[in-house]
């Protein structure tokens, strides 16, 4: 199943609310909790990125028995240096989104650490795309 | 779903079907379903929002009677601290122990001193387990079964140190047990609860066995025999052990103050209870150490159980930490002697924390995930108004519960009225045709020409 949500940058106000979903849906759906929050902390990270670096963008995860796959697609500034950005501490975020207890520069490094996979493409001045999967635990590897 | 014990339940005459402990509940726990509402065992933590939202008195809490007093050789009270809240700031705590004497019981044992021993657990056990910030206490038994229900990935950040409760329940019937040489399952202890949560905990403890707590009495029903007999003790009066600190306890912000924690965050009601789960859950306030999370607006002294309005308890029970400030709870000895047991896990209560799937949709999960795509679908077919008029605290949940079999699409009063607004056309569009016989005069006929 696809889920989508709109995100607008710069709305803190309704940031987190396309993470919420998910952790709904999730629940419902019954992924293991560890799962479940893997999943939860990099489509919030995802979000929380368009809504501090983006204009607008879009959050869609398709969630299958195997797999959730997460994708955040941006129209935004770009980044320049994808490696640099990828740095845990290395943030752009200016200081009055860091007093709100965003912009640590941890947010792609933890998109990375909790997914499975993990690919991103940015293009300076047109945006961002991020997508990573979380492989569900099969039944297999459960016992 | 059977065989879950509750204590808030549903009084059926009472219940006039409005839809106001829907919409309050924080798990979505209830329906209304002919006329009356309904609650769902699995879901529901007891947390008492729906008590104190329904105004016609349709929700109580079932709680042990003094009765039960009469099955045990020996009785022990255990006051809750919001207890010492419910009476004026002169009213000694002294006071309060001789009446719980005076009505029957043979000796009494703080929970602000289980409290005084939770404290110092707690700050050992943080000391030792540094790997998983933000820790959540798990003092709070609505906010233990909120995450056992909607935040299972959390369980993890619960620090499983027993409760003010039980620390107070197993070290009354241990001391009571070597002074008289009776075996400790002769000796009653009887929690005085403010609220509903905590006679759960405690039913479900005595449903698996051997519990430092054998039940749970309503502050509510006891105020007013407290209050009759505060005036004139018979019993000579128990003496207070408690440290102010662990009175503190038993109002929000106090649990932190007695742990003495530089980052904490205190947050209570538990709808802002789970505003801040939420956060925890996707991985924000890793910098904080300890939170302090209470199910009720002011911590226990708003208990659902509780007398007095909660805010001035909240003050009373401060002026009384205040007072107690400098009374040490435990000697030196004690407290070695706590400390060793806290390392050996005495006082650790993590087999009792599991997950609770109570929002899972089936259990295969292809299945629920075709059920969870069938929600989206149903849900962008109604009409977004979360009025609650179908029963259903709003529309999604009702759309969740269609896909489930549990509800029909024209329990929804607008679809229905589009369905009567269809039908009503199509009867009138019926009545329109006449039988080609029964052409009017002066139209001339159809088929002419």
């Amino acid at each position: 199943m696809r889920l989508e949500c709109k995100v607008t940058g710069g709305d803190f106000q309704a940031a987190g609310e396309a993470a919420a979903k998910l952790k709904r849906t999730l629940r419902q759906v019954g992924i293991d909790a560890e799962t479940a929050r893997r999943a939860a902390i990099v489509a919030y990270e995802a979000e929380m990125n368009i809504v501090i670096h983006a204009f607008r963008g879009v959050l869609s995860v398709d969630i299958s028995p195997e797999s959730i796959e997460i994708v955040a697609d941006d129209e935004g500034p770009g980044i320049p240096d994808i490696p640099l950005a990828m740095q845990e501490g290395y943030s752009t975020a200016p200081e009055h989104i860091r007093e709100m207890g965003f912009g640590a520069g941890l947010g792609l490094p933890n998109m990375k650490r909790y997914s499975d996979e993990f690919h991103i493409d940015s293009t300076v001045g047109r945006g961002t795309n991020v997508r990573m999967v979380i492989n569900l635990p099969s039944k297999g590897s459960l016992t | 779903m059977t065989g879950l014990f509750h204590s808030v339940l549903l009084i059926e005459e009472k219940c006039r079907g409005c839809t106001r402990c829907i919409k309050n509940c924080p798990t979505e726990a209830i329906r209304v379903r002919q006329g009356k509402a309904r609650i769902n065992a699995e879901r529901c933590t007891d947390c008492g929002e729906c008590i104190r939202t329904c105004d016609n008195h349709a929700k109580t809490a079932i709680t042990d009677s003094l009765e039960r007093l009469k099955d045990f050789k020996y009785t022990v009270a255990l006051p809750a601290p919001a207890l010492y809240g419910q009476f004026g700031p002169d009213v000694e705590p002294d006071r309060v122990l001789a009446a719980l004497i005076d009505m029957g019981f043979d000796d009494v044992f703080e929970v602000a001193r289980g409290a005084d021993v939770a404290t110092l657990v707690t700050r050992e056990y943080l000391r030792q387990h540094r790997e998983i910030r933000p820790m959540i206490s798990a003092a709070c038994p609505a906010v233990v079964r909120l995450i056992q229900v909607r935040f299972p990935a959390l369980i993890d950040h619960l620090i499983p140190v027993d409760s003010p409760m039980t620390c107070a329940g197993k070290l009354a019937k241990e001391n009571k047990s070597k002074e008289l040489g009776i075996p400790p399952g002769d000796i009653g202890a009887f929690f005085i609860t403010p609220c509903p949560a905590k006679v759960t905990w405690v039913r479900e403890a005595v449903k698996r066995g051997f519990s430092s707590v054998d039940g749970a009495i309503s502050i509510a029903d006891v105020y007013g025999e407290i209050s009759r007999r505060l005036a004139s003790p018979a019993s000579p009066a128990p003496r207070r052990r408690a440290s102010g600190a662990g009175i503190g306890w038993g109002g929000s912000g106090g649990e932190n103050a007695a742990v003495g924690l530089e980052n904490y965050l205190v947050v209570d009601g538990i709808h802002s209870v789970i505003d801040v789960l939420e956060e925890v859950e996707v991985g924000r306030l890793a910098d904080v150490d300890f939170i302090e999370a209470q199910a009720c607006i002011g911590g226990c002294v708003g208990g659902a159980l509780t007398v007095r309005n909660p805010f001035i308890a909240h003050v009373h029970l401060e002026k009384l930490a205040k007072r107690f400030a400098d009374c040490p709870a435990f000697t030196a000895e004690e407290e070695e002697e706590l400390t060793r047991r806290a390392r050996a896990g005495h006082f650790d209560m993590r087999q009792d924390i599991a997950a609770v799937p109570a929002f899972r949709l089936d259990r295969d999960v292809s299945r629920a995930i075709s059920k969870a795509e069938m929600i989206e679908k149903v849900v962008k077919d109604l009409p977004g108004l979360d009025c609650g008029s179908c029963g259903s605290p709003h529309c999604r949940a009702l759309a969740e519960d269609i896909v489930q079999g549990f509800a029909v699409d024209t329990d929804c009063v607008f679809k229905l009225r589009d369905q009567v607004k269809v039908l009503a056309e199509q009867l009138f569009d019926l009545a329109k045709k006449n039988p080609s016989a029964m052409s009017a005069a002066g139209e001339p006929g159809e088929r002419e020409g």
